[in-house]
């Protein structure tokens, strides 16, 4: 039999996908870079959804009647998929959540409340996004932990020279991380951490919110204990996430939420908790939007996500190359080998709010902000950048577009 | 006129680009700053008044902003110099809106609007003048 090379991807027929792509703003087609903030949806994810509404909706578990027991094994099977999209174990590893904010905030305060004290020390890296930062700055700020830093070098890649002065004096109990830097793309090295972690006895927590869009993402690999992920980064609707857990870790923590569904036996006296993962769940979950997760996985599965990301890598180079050659720009970030399809940049003197005003008069739609990142706009002693990702959808003409838009915001301001 | 021309008319960019009241004032009566949450842009704001200590009678502000968040805090400081305290720390947002004089969707318009949010925080701080009106669509923005 002869082998033959996967396909790489063809980012103008997955184009035809998505239904976003067929309207035209300032009468101009869409480009559209800004996938990292939230991904747009395919027809596939959007008619899952809808087939599951009009054929198989009813509140799952403990209904009795046929249609409650469709949408359970929807509800299921698309825990099911998760389990498989991140090569876990056990369903029973795989919690619900809104999104990977609520799955990182479980962690914090389920884990964290109960776990951490004065002299342990909770690491984060400068690189996180407010969403694994804030709740670390807190819980520990609570349990009179100590909340410590993994600094960046001028490149944006994590300072791994002298973990262990970081650990000194301290006993290390969380290691944070994201497995992907939102904010200027860096790709983490998750694997080393994680290693380092559990050296000593830390439990290592990923956010791979903007990390499972773009690679594959496996926690047998990653030898991490939780990992964050949202649906709506990866194609799927938004109002659903996920959080994987160990189930050892899970199974001694305490409820996040507390209400139906997460129950074992109710008294007037006491409570006691469901079985995993139900312990982590209660009320009424966010059951057409697991199956619209379900869909995208599968959507973003077949294109296949080796496939994605080479194509993600082959675009932010060409970008880079190019953006490079305008005078007065800064990016930031590491080299395209080591970074995911996001670039953030600044022109010189010239505010992110109006770089992206000009360029969506020209129909192309980047991200300026802080990214939810403002410890990373600090170390780079800026309040705000530009940042224009890429997704399988993104065409080389969009970069042409990006790149004369910026151009002539010179032109305009500079 | 393009899309372009009516959102950068030429005041604005000609504020922006040469800012009335920019800098520093060293003995300010009244001094405040604040932060738009959704882009992190700072702005200060310094007030002096007048003998009688009812009138602005200057305005200075620093800081880092958007073309339009500096053209409008720009356009502000020229708008209210020699008008009494009281006044401006009821000024409607309108008035300020009126004199940009573009189109602004709501993100923009918080930018528009941040410097006289700070200005109407100063004139409370060192008057006791009501807190902004703005303050409501501004809520985020901290108190310092
Ligand atoms: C790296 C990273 N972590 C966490 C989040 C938060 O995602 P969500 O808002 O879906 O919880 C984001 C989204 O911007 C992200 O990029």
């Amino acid at each position: 039999m002869a082998v033959t090379a996967k396909p790489k991807l063809d980012a103008r027929s997955i184009r035809a996908d998505f239904p976003i792509f067929e309207q035209q703003f300032h009468g101009k087609p869409l480009s559209f870079l800004d996938s990292a903030a939230s991904a747009q949806k395919p027809r596939q994810v959007l008619d899952a959804m809808r087939a599951f509404y009009e054929t198989s909706y009813a509140n799952v578990h403990r209904g009795v009647y046929q249609l409650a027991e469709r949408a359970t094994e929807a509800y299921e099977g698309a825990r099911q998929t998760i389990c498989s999209f991140v090569n876990a174990d056990s369903t029973r590893e795989i919690i619900f959540t809104r999104q990977a904010t609520e799955a990182l905030n479980l962690v914090a305060y389920s884990w964290g409340l109960n776990n951490l004290g004065p002299g342990d020390v909770v690491v984060v890296t400068e690189l996180e996004h407010h969403s694994n930062f804030v709740p670390w700055q807190y819980i520990a700020g609570r349990t009179g932990a100590e909340l410590r830093l993994i600094r960046i070098d001028d490149a944006g890649e994590l300072e791994l020279d002298n973990l262990d002065e970081l650990a000194a004096g301290g006993n290390i109990k969380v290691v944070a991380a994201n497995y992907v830097s939102n904010s200027i793309g860096t790709v983490n090295p998750v694997e080393r951490l994680s290693a380092w972690a559990h050296e000593h006895g830390a439990i290592m927590v990923v956010d791979a919110a903007q990390a499972a869009p773009h690679r594959p993402v496996d926690v047998q690999a990653l030898d991490c204990d939780f990992l964050a992920l949202s649906s709506h980064k990866l194609c799927g609707p938004t109002g659903v996430g996920a959080l994987w857990g160990r189930r050892e870790l899970l199974e001694k923590m305490e409820p996040f939420n507390l209400g139906g569904h997460m129950i074992r036996k109710v008294t007037l006296e006491r409570t006691t908790w469901g079985e995993l993962p139900y312990k982590f769940e209660a009320g009424t979950g966010p059951i057409a939007e697991a199956v619209g997760f379900a869909a995208a996985i599968d959507y973003i599965g077949r294109v296949g996500l080796e496939a994605i990301e080479e194509h993600e890598q082959t675009l932010v180079t060409n970008a880079l190359e190019r953006m490079i050659e305008i005078d007065g720009i800064v990016t930031y970030g590491p080299p395209p080998e080591r970074r995911a399809g996001i670039i953030s940049f600044n022109l010189d003197g010239i505010h992110p709010h109006d770089v992206a005003q000009i360029l969506d008069l020209d129909g192309v739609a980047i991200r300026a902000g802080h990214h939810c990142c403002q410890p990373l706009m600090s170390r780079f002693n800026v309040a705000a950048t530009n940042r224009a990702s890429f997704y399988l959808y993104t065409v080389p003409e969009e970069i042409d577009r990006l790149v004369e838009g910026l151009h002539k915001v010179k032109r305009m301001l500079g | 006129m393009t899309e372009f021309d009516q959102l950068y008319r030429e005041v604005i960019l000609d504020h922006y680009k040469n800012p009335r009241g920019h800098g520093v004032m060293e003995h300010a009566d009244a001094q405040a700053e604040g932060q738009n949450p959704f882009c992190g842009d700072e702005v200060s704001i310094y007030v002096s008044f007048g003998d009688d200590g009812d009138r602005i009678e200057d305005v200075k502000f620093s800081g880092r902003g958007c073309a339009i968040s500096q053209a409008a805090t720009s356009m502000l400081t020229e708008m209210v110099k020699g008008r009494s305290v009281v006044e401006i720390a009821e000024l409607p947002k309108e008035e300020l809106l009126e004199e940009i004089g573009i189109p602004l969707t709501p993100i923009r318009l918080k930018c528009a609007i941040l410097g006289l949010g700070v200005l109407k925080v100063a004139l409370h701080k060192a008057k006791g003048t009501p807190l902004p009106e703005e303050w409501a669509g501004l809520d985020e923005l901290q108190l310092t």
